[in-house]
């Protein structure tokens, strides 16, 4: 169970310890070992950003299928779970339409970049003990710096499709995101006073000693999920996709392979939403018998899942209801939170 | 156009369909909008016309019959209604009890079957699409009653000069018997899920507000009157067929906005199932009969003039034949519900947002196939 449990950071120690050989055999400094494991950890990263968009898009047409009392895709792959390997073939063939007099650079570096900000966060998320590829100091706030630059990308989109409706709708996404990082901020911050200290593996080993931080949390816990919610542009707040009263919103301009990038970024933005929701407040890693980068999985998959249960439920908001309920309900819930924690620590230190 | 701050400010034009998600079919209006808000409307139909009253000119009175289900399609037999009974003033026929009681027994299932469409779509259109599943499991239950019993399930013909087609069946007391199981448990079930939603009350509270004094101006009729406080339903008040046996309740509510449209609906479906039960009740209690009147095989309505108004889900339907005794009649006129119903868009659009254009069309539940022809 030990094995199992520390199976990747074995496997990362073996290919050090294998390129410690090679640079020793080349003569080379064995410094480099550090820059060529950069380049192990971003692999990782990729195919943990690959293996969850390929599972989720399935997992979410299917919940929904089950929301509305119907089986969601059967038919690729038994019982389904092939969908998203013929989505994405299906939209890698298709034909790449790029307007006229859009921007062409911009065009595509908006769909390439959409997958940064994802990748940059996971790599600080500790998928289990020892497993951050960088276990900053500072891990929280890296990580709300990177999930802030999410929301570029969709203002890219909206600016280089030439296309009024597109730009509007990029300019809500904005407006939505950085007004929703205040409440997200908040909740996080009241978490760290409770436990002390910035660095996500320090957050996890202070829930594993004393008690997950839901259960002290639970306010911040709830306003951070429907920040979270917010962020990632997810129904009932999904004016820039779900934007069937205008266009097709943002996304109208982008066809086939570019679209594809946006919808598995999307769900990367997700995993990485509740990644940070599992590691602050459900204990991340912890957990009896499994190793510990399972209980990460199934810690995520919950809250995934409760992502889509919200989608396929809710009505949609209004815009300008969206920008009220942040700033008029979430802000000062949140701010009589922090002042509560504060008080309570104060008294019982 | 400048505004009273001394800023330049210009009116832009937004097309609304033809081809829309959220239109109900292909409605086309051309909104005039100052930012996000919508300041005109103006409404361009007629990407459905079939040319249905011209048709019927060339069709003989039994021909022309099916492509009066085409109208409102999502409610079939209450399409044929009006125009059988036109036709029938024209005949002077007097239409046999139980075949009165199938007219209504079948019109019934339709309205039920048709405002499951309505609620169904509207929370579609407010962003919840797993809304539109659950009421259309209910439409099906309502389309399986029809098919066993008149063998379609959209578009029927059921209803037929000097009666109707088919009696009842066995299998056609099953489905109905499954009807009444299912029906109340969803109605229960919505009013849990959609009434209390702090977002669903927030898009439909206050938007579209019809009072109604204007609402009577503008001859709206149906569930979107008595939503606004006006207490009219064909049925009670001027009643065809056999409805005056009946004992017709009829909810009302003041409010006039789309949330209010939306509860008249759902309080509507209560109704509606109950005197389902009656009529059932009723047909079951009579003894077995005609169902269709003693009419010439060849059809030739004496000369002059019939109108003929029934309450449809969408409002009040009514048909003009003008017969001059020959095979075809002379000319046919529809007065269609939705057609009237969406002449009051120019007065209650302009002021609300984008998103509430979306909300205010979907809660007069229209149907494009009706408002064309």
């Amino acid at each position: 169970m030990e094995f199992i449990n520390n199976i990747f950071v074995n496997i990362a120690g073996l290919i050090r310890w294998v390129f410690d050989w090679l640079l020793g055999l080349l003569g080379l400094p064995l410094g480099l070992t550090d820059v060529l494991m950069v380049a192990v950890y971003w692999v990782a990263i990729v195919i943990v950003c690959v293996l969850c968009a390929l599972f989720y898009v399935i997992w979410e047409r299917k919940l929904a299928g089950y929301i509305q009392r119907r089986p969601g895709p059967n038919r690729l792959g038994p019982n389904g779970w092939l969908q998203t390997i013929g989505d994405a073939i299906k939209l890698v063939m298709k034909e790449d339409i790029v307007p006229d007099k859009a921007d062409k650079p911009v065009h595509l570096l908006a769909a390439l970049l959409a997958f940064v900000p994802p990748m940059l966060a996971l790599a600080a998320i500790p998928f289990g003990e020892g497993m951050a590829a960088l276990d900053l100091q500072l891990g929280v706030v890296y990580v709300i710096a990177v999930t802030t630059l999410a929301s570029l990308p969709v203002l890219l989109a909206g600016y280089a499709s030439n296309n009024k409706y597109s730009l509007v709708g990029g300019m809500r996404v904005v407006n939505q995101a950085i007004s929703y990082e205040v409440p997200q901020a908040f909740a996080i911050l009241s978490v760290i006073m409770v436990a002390g200290t910035f660095n996500l593996t320090e957050i996890v080993h202070f829930q594993q000693q004393h008690l997950w931080l839901v259960c002290v949390q639970p306010l911040a816990f709830v306003i951070y999920i429907i920040s979270a919610v917010a962020e990632c542009n997810r129904a009932p707040f999904d004016l820039p996709e779900g934007e069937s009263e205008l266009t097709a919103g943002v996304f109208t301009e982008y066809s086939g392979m570019r679209y594809a990038l946006f919808y598995l970024a999307e769900y990367c933005n997700m995993f990485v939403a509740a990644g940070l929701a599992t590691t602050l407040f459900l204990g991340g890693f912890s957990g009896p018998f499994l190793p510990g980068w399972l209980w990460f999985i199934l810690k995520t998959f919950v809250i995934m899942s409760i992502f889509i249960w919200v989608r396929w439920t809710l009505p949609r908001v209004r815009a300008d209801y969206v920008l009220r309920f942040c700033w008029k309900l979430l802000v000062p819930l949140t701010l009589l939170n922090m002042l509560v924690t504060g008080v309570v620590l104060y008294i019982l230190a | 156009m400048t505004n009273e701050n001394g800023r330049y400010s210009e009116v832009y034009q937004l097309n609304f369909g033809p081809q829309h998600p959220s239109t109900h079919g292909v409605l086309h209006m051309l909104v005039e909008m100052d930012g996000e808000t919508c300041v005109g409307v103006d409404t361009k139909i007629g990407y459905l016309h079939r040319g249905m009253e011209k048709l019927l000119e060339s069709r003989t009175y039994l021909q022309g019959l099916p492509y009066t289900d085409r109208l409102d399609y999502l409610a079939g037999v209450n399409n044929n209604l009006p125009y059988v009974l036109a036709v029938e003033k024209l005949l002077g026929v007097e239409v046999p009890v139980r075949a009165n009681l199938l007219r209504m027994l079948t019109c019934e299932i339709m309205r039920l079957a048709s405002y499951m469409v309505g609620i169904g779509i509207y929370i579609m259109d407010l962003g919840a699409v797993s809304g539109v599943f659950y009421p259309f499991q209910q439409r099906e239950y309502a389309l399986d009653c029809m098919s066993a019993l008149c063998g379609a399930r959209m578009t029927q013909s059921y209803i037929r000069y000097g009666g109707v087609q088919a009696d009842i069946n066995e299998e056609f007391d099953a489905t109905m018997q499954k009807l009444f199981d299912e029906v109340p448990r969803f109605i229960e079930m919505y009013h849990k899920l959609i009434d209390e939603n702090e977002i669903f009350l927030t898009r439909t509270k206050g938007i579209g507000v019809i009072s109604a004094e204007d609402a009577m101006d503008y001859a709206l009729t149906g569930p979107n009157l008595r939503a606004s406080g006006v207490d009219y339903d064909l049925r009670r008040d001027a009643p065809y067929c056999l409805y005056d046996r009946f004992n017709i309740k009829v909810p009302v509510l003041t409010a006039g906005d789309c949330h209010a449209r939306y509860m008249q609906r759902m309080l509507e479906c209560e109704e509606i199932l109950q005197l389902i039960k009656e009529i059932y009740a009723a047909l079951q209690a009579e003894p077995a009969g005609e169902i269709m009147a003693k009419i010439p095989k060849v059809l030739k309505p004496a000369a002059g003039e019939a109108y003929a108004q029934t309450e449809n889900p969408k409002g009040i339907m009514g048909c003009l034949v003008a017969s001059e005794g020959k095979l075809n009649p002379l000319r046919v006129h529809f007065r269609r519900p939705s057609f009237d119903n969406i002449a009051i868009f120019e007065k209650i659009m302009p002021g609300h947002k984008v998103a509430d254009l979306v909300s205010i069309i979907a809660s007069f539940d229209i149907v494009l196939g009706e408002i064309d022809g």
